[in-house]
């Protein structure tokens, strides 16, 4: 198990679906949600959850600054 | 160190917070296209600005293009110039309030277009300011029509067929014209398509910001960025086609970083 975990927050009414995070991340844990916010944009979400390690590459390429991201270190 | 038994719930707490909108950015949605390159580069100013705790010190100043509601996005004070002149009212606000931290905002059009004399000689005359250019080759706001950065074949609204040479001449690489005036203290060229690119280009800005404070000359930081609007492509086809196309035309790194030229050297001799 890795030794850190991480999850991010996406505001779903600030993301624009422009898919930018979800290439940025490193494991695959972000994906286009099928669903659309009120703005008809298909937003971001934690597809994979157990995978994120909290490495904030997708808030760093964020355009629209809506993730936020928390991590913690695993005992193990 | 805590015990995670996988609930994304016991994650999500403030104490193991390690990246969140930056308390400069005000609560509003930001105007520009999904994917635009402006909303990570206004990000990292207003980062910058909040380490460097200079949120009150600190005046922009605003350009026309797409940029130009960057004063709704970012908490601090701002100016709004006439089309291409901010570099020439960040001057006038630096020389009154030489206190502050002044910096423009402009695009390719503005900056490298109808504000070319204002631009270069703010930077001759080595006005400690920084000037943040962002170059998308394109004029995104109006429609997506030939910018003087535009690629020689690129397909705009103005051009249909590609660029042509002939016609209308060869793209101006704005930034090599300007790591040759005496005045200018800093010049790099980065951009913002990767979580790498992104920190390279936020210690970029935070050193023109340091050096206005250390009054070295005019500080310059290009952003190589994309207008997925103005070039028909999804964003992250974008980054692609700016890393392949944009890249080679307009090579990132530092392109000066010496300080103003010393005045001695311009003296006359007798």
């Amino acid at each position: 198990m890795a030794k850190v975990r991480g999850a991010v927050v996406v505001d779903n009414e600030e993301c624009k679906g422009c898919n930018l995070c979800v290439v940025a991340c490193p494991t695959l844990t972000l994906a286009l949600n099928r669903n659309v916010n009120n703005k008809g944009y298909h937003y971001s979400y934690m597809e994979n959850p157990e995978n994120c390690t909290g490495c904030s590459n997708c808030s760093t390429v964020c355009p629209d600054s809506c993730i936020t991201v928390y991590r913690v270190k695993v005992e193990q | 160190m805590t015990v995670i038994t996988g609930k994304i719930n016991e994650i999500i707490k403030p104490e193991n917070l390690v990246y969140a909108k930056s308390p400069l950015l005000n609560d509003v949605s930001m105007h520009y296209c999904p994917g635009c390159s402006h909303g990570v580069v206004h990000r990292l100013i207003a980062e910058v600005i909040d380490e460097m705790g200079i949120q009150e010190q600190t005046i922009g100043v605003s350009p026309v293009g797409c940029a130009v509601f960057a004063y709704n996005y970012i908490d601090i004070d701002w100016q709004e110039a006439a089309h291409g002149r901010a570099p020439a009212v960040a001057t006038g606000i630096k020389r009154v309030m030489p206190e502050k931290y002044v910096f423009s905002y402009q695009g390719d059009g503005d900056l490298a277009a109808i504000g070319t004399a204002e631009t270069f000689h703010a930077v001759n005359r080595g006005e400690n300011i920084v000037m943040i250019f962002i170059n998308n080759a394109i004029y995104g706001m109006t429609g997506g029509q030939m910018a003087p950065t535009t690629l020689v074949g690129q397909v705009t609204s103005t051009t249909p067929n590609g660029r042509n040479v002939d016609l209308n001449g060869y793209p101006l690489r704005i930034t090599e014209l300007i790591a040759q005036l005496p005045g200018a203290a800093f010049v790099t060229r980065q951009s913002v398509q990767t979580p790498a690119a992104v920190r390279k280009t936020k210690k970029a800005i935070r050193k023109a910001f340091e050096i206005q404070a250390q009054k070295k000359g005019t500080s310059f930081v290009e952003v190589v960025s994309t207008c997925s609007s103005g070039w028909k492509l999804s964003p992250v086809a974008s980054n692609k086609w700016m890393e392949e196309n944009m890249f080679p035309q307009y090579p990132l790194g530092d392109l000066k970083d010496t300080g103003r030229a010393d005045p001695d050297l311009y003296k006359v001799k007798g």
